[in-house]
């Protein structure tokens, strides 16, 4: 079952899923291959948070939402918010099409770019999802 | 500590497809196998097929087969011809919904009652305390696997496999049928549950998975695709049939949920009968009505509905993005003054009051 999700190493993640990729003073945050195949087609991104606006680590910022079902979205390191995929209000299948690029939903200027050290590394992460049954 | 999940006789078949298997009802059940947006429109399109083998089926028989099962449903089974099927609710005294059932009228003598896999163990007590020297009853539900072949194709894909053609020409919607595919033995169903035409096959457990196979086989040229409780439920919404535990519960009667057309109070005496003649002369307090979202949310099972000022008028008790329309739809409980069709209302999307409006219904009919 180790390889039937695909996993990136040049990023962290948080056990909720969502994945962080620092490009130069930003973390970029989408969610995992995985958390896309337990979601299922994706009908609704809601992004409640705007550029400029702080928030915290674990902070939800807004929701994603499959045929069948509802999940919260958690910011994975606190910062201000520098920009949001706009795009994703009009085409929420991005998130199935490209989970890893153009389905990505924020991105943060982190408070303590130190903190992202805390993050599940790629091997983690899989060890994560193969533990919690799939 | 929950009991072990039980499996229907496909279980291996939907293991080979790779199927997301969830918890249902007691039961290990395939949620979808490629998604469930491929899925309906394969079943809007072309064909579906769809393991329902969790489905309760309790056996009445007996020269009072016929009047017992009448005395606990509310539609008229003594008016209905041997080898046709009634859409129906049994009811509590209270005149609130025990189970929506498919009532099979084999003979005189024999009753085949398909109810909800979550309602079975209530349902079948409620018929086995109610047996008697004449009335035999059981629960078979263990010697039935019941496959759903729905769509515009399924009548293709039933006679590609060996069914027999005078099926789709002489067999009538709620008619069912001893026949074969192949040489496999099925009870034919003119029934379903997705808004599309179709039938329902009920086979021994032993030759489910040859069928199943032989179906899909059979069907796969024809754009024939396995499909999962998942679709299920969208394609029920889209058609607007109603889910027990959803739209249907032991709070709600049959009137308000729509229902009145299964409710024969001039029938002779049944469970529930004079409550829901009260229920009848004095009008229902909520109607069960569709909506589409009007703004960016989609509505869920259990959300609040609010008027316009953003007080609680109602609730939510099925929602879900309608792959056929491209919209958000939802099904809920409303007062009858905001129950007509063009009313403005609000959904309490877990704080966000997101603006919707009251649709006619079933949100998608097929042509016929």
């Amino acid at each position: 079952m180790a390889s039937k999700y695909e996993t990136k190493t040049d990023r962290k993640y948080t056990k909720e899923h969502e994945w962080a990729l620092t490009e130069g003073d930003e973390v970029v945050v989408g969610i995992s291959a995985f958390a896309v195949d337990q979601l299922g087609d994706v009908t609704l991104v809601n992004i409640d948070v705007k550029p400029g606006q702080t928030i915290e680590e674990h902070q939800a910022f807004g929701t994603i939402e499959s045929v069948k079902t509802l999940s919260d979205l958690f910011a994975p390191v606190s910062g201000t918010v520098t920009r949001v995929n706009t795009e994703l209000e009009n085409r929420p299948e991005l998130v199935n099409e490209d989970c890893w690029g153009k389905g990505w939903m924020i991105a943060i200027k982190p408070s303590d770019p130190e903190r992202l050290s805390a993050l599940l590394d790629a091997d983690a992460y899989q060890k994560h999802v193969e533990s919690s049954g799939q | 500590m929950s009991p072990p999940l039980e499996t229907t006789p496909l279980h291996e078949e939907h293991r080979r497809l790779g199927a997301k298997l969830v918890p249902f009802a007691g039961y290990e059940m395939p949620i979808q196998y490629t998604g469930i947006a491929a899925e309906h429109q394969a079943v809007r399109t072309r064909a579906g097929l769809f393991d329902v083998s969790h489905m309760g089926e309790i056996e009445v028989t007996g020269p009072d087969a016929v009047s017992l099962v009448d005395r606990l449903i509310t539609n008229d089974l003594g008016r209905l011809a041997d080898g046709r099927a009634l859409y129906t609710v049994a009811c509590n005294e209270r005149g609130t919904i025990l189970d929506d059932l498919i009532v099979y009228r084999r003979s005189a003598t024999s009753v085949l009652v398909v109810c909800n896999a979550s309602n079975r163990a209530k349902i079948a007590e409620h018929f086995l305390s109610r047996a008697t020297e004449t009335a035999h009853v059981r629960d078979a539900s263990n010697e039935y696997a019941l496959l759903a072949l729905q769509g515009p194709r399924a009548f293709d894909v039933f006679e590609s496999a060996g069914g027999d053609p005078a099926i789709r020409t002489s067999l009538p919607s709620f008619h069912f049928r001893d026949t074969n595919v192949g040489d496999i033995d099925v009870i034919a169903s003119r029934t379903g549950y997705t808004g599309e035409d179709g039938l329902e096959l009920f086979v021994a457990p032993g030759s489910a998975a040859t069928l199943f196979r032989k179906l899909l086989t059979a069907g796969e040229p024809l754009g024939l695709v396995p499909a999962g409780l998942g679709a299920r439920d969208t394609l029920r919404l889209e058609a607007r049939l109603p889910l027990y535990g959803n739209e249907l519960d032991e709070t709600t009667n049959p009137f308000e949920a729509g229902l009145g057309w299964v409710v024969k109070l001039d029938k002779g005496d049944f469970l529930g009968r004079a409550a829901l003649s009260a229920v009848k002369i004095a009008g229902v307090t909520r109607k069960l009505v569709g909506f589409e979202m009007t703004g960016r949310g989609i509505a869920r099972h259990g959300y609040p509905l609010l008027d316009t000022r953003g007080a609680v008028v109602g609730v939510c008790t099925s929602g879900s993005p309608s792959p056929t329309l491209g919209t958000n739809i939802g099904l809920g409980y409303l007062p009858p003054a905001l129950a007509a069709i063009g009313t403005e209302i609000l959904v309490d999307c877990r704080g966000k009051h997101v603006p919707a409006r009251v649709v006619a219904t079933p949100f998608y009919r097929r042509r016929s």
